[in-house]
């Protein structure tokens, strides 16, 4: 009996030695040349662009994306010479995006959420100071004329200047002015440098504007000033009324003798409180979760918005789940005729591109030039878009619209699939339709749906498109500190505090992006509890 | 006739006794038809009402020769094709481009969100690996956040990029498609991988035994089966980076290399009203395609979709 369990074992470990030394002979005759050059030739693209980008990054001393490129591109090297590590083969080349414009952009939300990033605030304290200076220059009285050519470096503009006393020297916006030799000289003037394009009367006319607005620091200190040119052929000297004192990091207005100090919150500030702008972007810390949930003109709205996302949300798939579920009950009748005809009408919306629809609705329900009131309500004014209660119906009434297709076509999808020995017992039995449809079907029905209709909440919990195109999230709220209306759910909300309108707040914006991702991990959790998705894996 | 009657009580009660046997016999066959299938046409007809009315509205305002919303509402009252001629005859908006756009940026980002979404679920369903549960589920952890909400996040980060790559900065279509493709694996690849794993592995160990290795496998016999999921996944993302606003919006500046969501929603809202019939001969013309495929593909589509949810 032993003796030949022992024997078995011996059998099956010899089976699958060989399986095993099958499967490499198999790997490796397999390759092939053509796939071998193949991926050689995809690896050393790869490796050249990589390399290429590692030189760019090197040029410009960005050490951070120096060190990114290195590891993937190590990363990819490693994983595609190496043998085995199958897995990885597949998997990287989805993963890298997956990790950087996935995972790494939401920490990245994060980091911004503790910042004060936004218009006003969005470079460093270095370029913030060049800007103050450059944007007060003012013309140094009887200054010197300096004779200028303008000259074209592949689209970068330059001056080529001669001193009064001669020198000619050569800079641009990034560099300030230095000394040059074997200038092209006309009269005196330097008019031309090789490499260079010199620009004619034509191309001044034709750049006028970006020309006018150069300013060439004359020396490496911005308080020394900066030549600018009225007329693209002579500069003069201009030199700003703000003054930055490096070693007291303060910024003097020499017209007003003010005194702006850095105070901290990424702004010279005076001792009135007043700030120069451009500022820079500071860590502040918890500041804008504060402000999202002490300031009354910001936690009002962000209550209010949250409370209507999440009945948004819920609304639309319960009115889109009713409507499909009693079509597809409606048109689950083998006897009525034209079932396809219906059918293929039935889901035009939802084959129309969603945006579109949200935009075609917004000019039917147009309250004064609109079809729906004009013609349906003969010119009655129905505000419609515009009064907070009919806007929220009336987004509801166009996600209806959009939505009750799908459900339809899932509906009638999962109907079909029921058993019909099921329905027919039940008959035998004595059961009503009506019961039937509650006892049997509704929750087969379920079952299969409920993944789905989690989909759709989720789906719509960030449908932007709708809100936005059909209302813009208006009317908006008067009495709210930022941007939001009636209609903006949590999505919206976030679009409207960091790009619409003259001021952008990325922090705050951020801030409330990571309050959205909380209460969506919750619900998560909680859906994936019901489901039970996760435990199905194998 | 008779035994019919009788045979459905119900039908007996409603037929009205003192009715003649002609009359009797045409009331009996509709009311018996109105009760079975009638009714449902009568539904049928107010659900079409709804849901055609819209487009057929946007097809007769994009044919009125220089429409406003206000002309608009004279439905098919006057017919031209003059806001199809002006749609790609004014330099105010580009469709061209912008459609062109659409299309480059739909179609490079879903085919390459096929491919890496295909290589991922090829890898999860036919390879047992350390943190392969972890990976799967990981995957679904994390589509719970849209990038959407990080766009922010995205926005600042390709403004930084640019400076060093411009071809990743901002009003780049690439950045964008690069920016698309963060999200290829997720939802797709479980489409996908529910997909693969109704493939009989017989097929890949019989090939294995032939000598093919794990890339022939994949390319030449995996891919071609599952090919009806790598059309869906591939229309569904198409349909997703169309329909996208919100990060084409922040990353495209330029109008010339907008997409249809952004630059059309940019021309209508300008001007509302008046920009009505051109608008809507844009859209005519871009949801002509995507509806024309969509009714072709539907039967798949549904199929992954109800396929996918169950598994």
């Amino acid at each position: 009996m032993s003796s030949t369990q022992t024997e078995d074992a011996r059998e099956t470990r010899v089976v699958q030695k060989r399986r095993r030394r099958a499967v490499r002979i198999a790997e490796q005759a397999s390759g092939g040349i053509t796939s071998l050059i193949v991926k050689i030739t995809l690896i050393a693209v790869i490796d050249a662009l990589s390399l290429y980008a590692l030189f760019v990054s090197l040029a410009q001393q960005q050490w951070i994306v120096f060190a990114v490129i290195l590891v993937i591109a190590a990363a990819i090297n490693i994983i595609y010479f190496k043998r085995g590590w199958l897995p990885a083969k597949y998997l990287a080349p989805g993963l890298i995006f997956l990790l950087i414009f996935q995972i790494f952009v939401i920490g990245y939300t994060g980091y911004i959420a503790f910042t004060n990033y936004g218009t006003g605030h969005n470079s460093t304290k270095q370029d913030a100071v060049i800007a103050l200076v450059q944007s007060a220059q003012d013309r140094v009285p009887d200054s010197p004329t300096y004779d200028l050519t303008v000259l074209d470096q592949l689209g970068t503009y330059s001056f080529l200047v001669t001193a009064p006393d001669g020198t000619v020297s050569i800079g641009n916006d990034t560099t300030p002015l230095h000394a040059v030799d074997g200038a092209e000289m006309s009269g005196g003037k330097a008019v031309g440098l090789s490499g260079y394009t010199a620009l004619d009367f034509e191309g001044i006319l034709q750049h006028q504007d970006e020309i006018s607005d150069l300013a060439v620091q004359i020396s490496d200190d911005p308080n020394d000033g900066a030549l600018r040119t009225p007329d693209g052929s002579s500069a003069y000297l201009y030199v700003s009324t703000l003054v930055y004192d490096e070693a007291a990091g303060t910024m003097t207005d020499t017209t007003t003798n003010t005194v702006y100090t850095d105070t901290g919150v990424g702004a010279f500030t005076a001792e009135d409180g007043e700030q120069l702008m451009p500022g820079w972007s500071i860590p502040i810390g918890v500041d804008n979760f504060t402000k999202a949930f002490t300031d009354q003109s910001i936690r009002g709205p962000l209550i209010s918005v949250t409370i209507w996302t999440f009945a948004f949300a819920l609304l639309s798939v319960l009115t889109t789940f009713a409507l499909g579920l009693f079509l597809a009950i409606v048109f689950n009748d083998m006897r009525m005729k034209g079932r396809k005809f219906y059918r293929v009408l039935m889901i035009l919306p939802y084959a129309f591109p969603g945006f579109l629809g949200a935009l075609v609705w917004a000019g039917l329900l147009n309250r004064d030039f609109g079809f729906v009131n004009l013609v349906l309500f003969q010119g009655a004014e129905i505000p419609w878009l515009t009064n907070e209660w009919l806007a929220k119906f009336s987004v509801i009434w166009v996600n209806l619209w959009l939505g009750f297709p799908y459900m339809f076509l899932v509906c009638t999808g999962a109907l079909q699939s029921i058993p019909h020995e099921l329905t027919e017992a039940a008959t035998v039995d004595g059961a009503k339709p009506f019961a039937v449809f509650r006892l049997i079907k509704l929750p087969l029905l379920l079952v299969s749906i409920a993944p789905l209709l989690i989909s759709a909440f989720a789906f719509n919990f960030n449908n932007f498109n709708l809100i936005y195109m059909l209302t813009e999230g208006g009317p908006r709220d008067a009495a709210a500190g930022i941007n939001v209306g009636a209609t903006d759910i949590l999505i919206s909300m976030v679009y409207k505090v960091a790009f619409v309108g003259a001021s952008r707040d990325y922090g705050l914006a951020s801030a409330f992006s990571i309050i959205i991702f909380v209460l969506v991990a919750i619900i998560a959790v909680i859906s994936f509890k019901q489901t039970k998705t996760l435990e199905d894996l194998n | 006739m008779r035994q019919t009657t009788q045979a459905s009580p119900e039908t007996q009660r409603a037929i009205p006794i003192v009715t003649p046997q002609i009359h009797r016999k045409r009331h009996v066959s509709f009311g018996r038809w109105f009760r079975a299938t009638g009714w449902r046409h009568l539904v049928g007809v107010i659900v079409l009402i709804y849901a055609v009315f819209p487009l057929l509205y946007v097809l007769s305002a994009s044919l009125n020769p220089n429409g406003t919303l206000l002309s608009s509402n004279g439905l098919f009252a006057k017919i031209g094709l003059d806001s199809y001629v002006t749609l790609f005859n004014s330099p105010q908006q580009p469709y061209a481009s912008w459609f062109g756009n659409t299309l480059f940026i739909g179609l490079t980002a879903s085919v390459c969100t096929v491919f890496l979404g295909a290589l991922a679920a090829y890898c999860f369903s036919r390879m047992r690996f350390v943190g392969r549960r972890f990976g799967l589920i990981s995957l679904l952890v994390v589509q719970i956040f849209p990038q959407l909400l990080a766009v922010v996040a995205i926005f600042l980060l390709l403004n930084t990029i640019g400076d060093i790559f411009p071809i990743l900065g901002i009003d780049n279509q690439i950045a964008l498609i690069v920016v698309y493709l963060g999200g290829a694996l997720g939802v797709n690849t479980y489409l996908m991988y529910g997909f693969f794993n109704t493939v009989p592995r017989a097929l890949d160990e019989a090939a294995k035994i032939d000598g093919a290795g794990h890339a022939r496998v994949f390319f030449t016999i995996i891919l071609p089966l599952v090919s009806p999921i790598l059309a869906v996944v591939g229309l569904l993302s198409f349909i997703a980076t169309t329909n996208d606003f919100v990060i084409a919006s922040v990353v495209l500046v330029t109008p010339e290399k907008q997409t249809l969501a952004v630059g059309l929603y940019q021309f209508v809202s300008q001007e509302f009203t008046s920009n009505w019939s051109v608008f809507a001969a844009g859209a005519v013309l871009a949801s002509i395609p995507v509806m024309a495929l969509f009714l072709y593909l539907q039967k798949y589509i549904v199929g992954g979709l109800v396929a996918g949810s169950v598994k």
